[in-house]
């Protein structure tokens, strides 16, 4: 099974790999940052360009259709009991092709949870398939991608005195799986607005972080994503998000996602975002519901 | 399934807000008075012609053009697209800019000049972006694909 995945993932990589460079080999010298400000993203949760919950359908980085851009970016969220860090890079090849490389560490600071620690690696990719996110005002066509993140989560520690070393253990089929999405979004410059809808196939408890498929539940299912900003100017935007999540282990009642939040780009070398995110509860050992300050820098070009 | 409703309705939710607050906007008067009229456009292209010229990303590209004339091509072509009661006597777009080799990297670079321009003029975003809602298109005139070359 994972050696399906596996190769059905790297296919998809190389595939699109070849489609962009056999068009843009000639141009690919330095970044150009050709892009308009903003039109980047930031860089989501699981390293993906987009929102900071969902990817969306853009393209990482300022690198336009003849050039590309990389940046790296490191968010941390914290919400009463838990803390949640990713940090990775990411580079965006001729607006069209898109790669991410992540890590997730996820720790806990309430008893009996405040030595768990949870990691995992994601390596995403995301290709543009139609439509162009700035150009199409005149019509209704959004910018639509897909994309595939492969994630492989690491031991469980801080569970030791129970024994639970594995996500096994706790219910999940699997360490590692893969996700799959389609994302469209819609800039309509005229209201200032951006519209996103991702729907999202994955078996993933809690992002991966609790492994994948579960006691309960071990079917791929669509889960639909949903962001909605405002243009507040050409260098800040504020926005809404919503992420709906599987139910798959029984020791997980596992709860949607939301955020509000700011992104601010001061220059197309860095973005910083501010929001207020709400995780739900996580876990039947600690029944409160999370929410806390969500913080994320971006530098890149 | 209790979830999925929940957040089915969380997600309905968002989407009717999003909706009502376009809708709430009070009808809009057209972007040629909001841009100022013949005046605020005229102040527009000066100060973004200026831009251009320090730009060092594109302007090679007016090397042999006849600055006044492109201003005044200009502020009849934002008049026109405005909805405003002027006339564009220049050639279409896809005419003027053949064989200019203008790149995505060039043409984002002039729309962002006058976002700038906009920005030192004191025009509101929103005004800025609608504006920009009817430049954006024109991407697809100017901006030829390229022939591979082998």
């Amino acid at each position: 099974m994972l050696i399906k995945q596996c190769s059905l993932f790297a296919s998809f990589a190389l595939s699109s790999l070849m489609l962009t460079t056999t068009s843009t080999a000639q141009n690919l010298s330095t970044p150009d940052q050709g892009k308009l400000l903003a039109t980047s993203g930031v860089s989501q949760v699981e390293g993906a360009g987009g929102g900071g919950l969902t990817p969306w359908a853009t393209i990482t980085s300022y690198g336009s259709e003849d050039s590309y851009g990389m940046n790296a970016h490191i968010t941390q969220v914290t919400t009463q009991d838990y803390r949640l860090l990713t940090y990775g890079v990411a580079v965006g090849i001729a607006d069209r092709i898109e790669l991410s490389l992540t890590t997730q560490k996820f720790s806990g600071n309430l008893a009996p949870l405040d030595k768990l620690v949870l990691q995992q690696d994601i390596a995403g990719i995301k290709l543009k398939i139609s439509g162009d996110l700035v150009t199409d005002q005149d019509n209704w066509q959004p910018q639509v991608a897909i994309g595939a993140m492969y994630k492989h989560s690491q031991a469980v520690k801080g569970l030791e005195v129970l024994g639970i070393t594995h996500v096994r253990q706790l219910g999940a089929k699997d360490d590692n799986g893969i996700d799959y999405y389609l994302s469209a979004t819609k800039l309509i410059l005229d209201h200032s607005l951006l519209l996103n809808g991702t729907l999202r196939l994955s078996k993933a408890n809690q992002m991966g972080l609790l492994g994948f498929g579960g006691d309960m539940r071990n079917q791929y299912q669509a889960l639909p994503e949903v962001s909605a900003a405002y243009l507040i100017n050409r260098k800040l935007v504020a926005g809404l998000e919503y992420r709906h999540k599987p139910q798959n282990l029984a020791i997980d009642n596992e709860k949607a996602y939301y955020d509000a939040f700011l992104a601010w780009f001061p220059s197309k070398n860095v973005s910083v975002t501010l929001a207020y995110a709400r995780l739900g509860d996580i876990t039947v050992f600690n029944p409160r519901n999370q929410r806390g300050w969500y913080l994320s820098l971006q530098v890149g070009n | 399934m209790k979830h999925l409703k929940t957040s089915c309705i969380s997600a309905s939710t968002l989407m009717l807000v999003l909706a009502l607050t376009a809708q709430a906007q009070p009808a809009r008067s057209s972007l040629y008075a909001d841009l100022g009229g013949d005046t605020g456009i005229s102040n527009i292209i000066d100060e973004s012609v200026l831009i251009f010229l320090q730009d060092a990303r594109i302007r090679a590209s007016f090397k042999e053009t006849n600055m006044q004339r492109l201003a005044i091509l200009l502020k009849e072509q934002f008049c026109v697209i405005s909805d405003g009661p002027c006339k564009y006597t220049g050639d279409d777009m896809k005419t003027v800019h053949q064989g200019m080799g203008i790149n995505a990297a060039q043409f984002y670079a002039l729309a962002e000049d006058v976002q700038i321009a906009m920005d030192k003029l004191g025009i509101a975003s929103s005004v800025q972006n609608r504006l920009m809602a009817r430049l954006a298109p024109m991407k697809r005139d100017i901006v030829l694909p390229k022939t591979v070359s082998h």
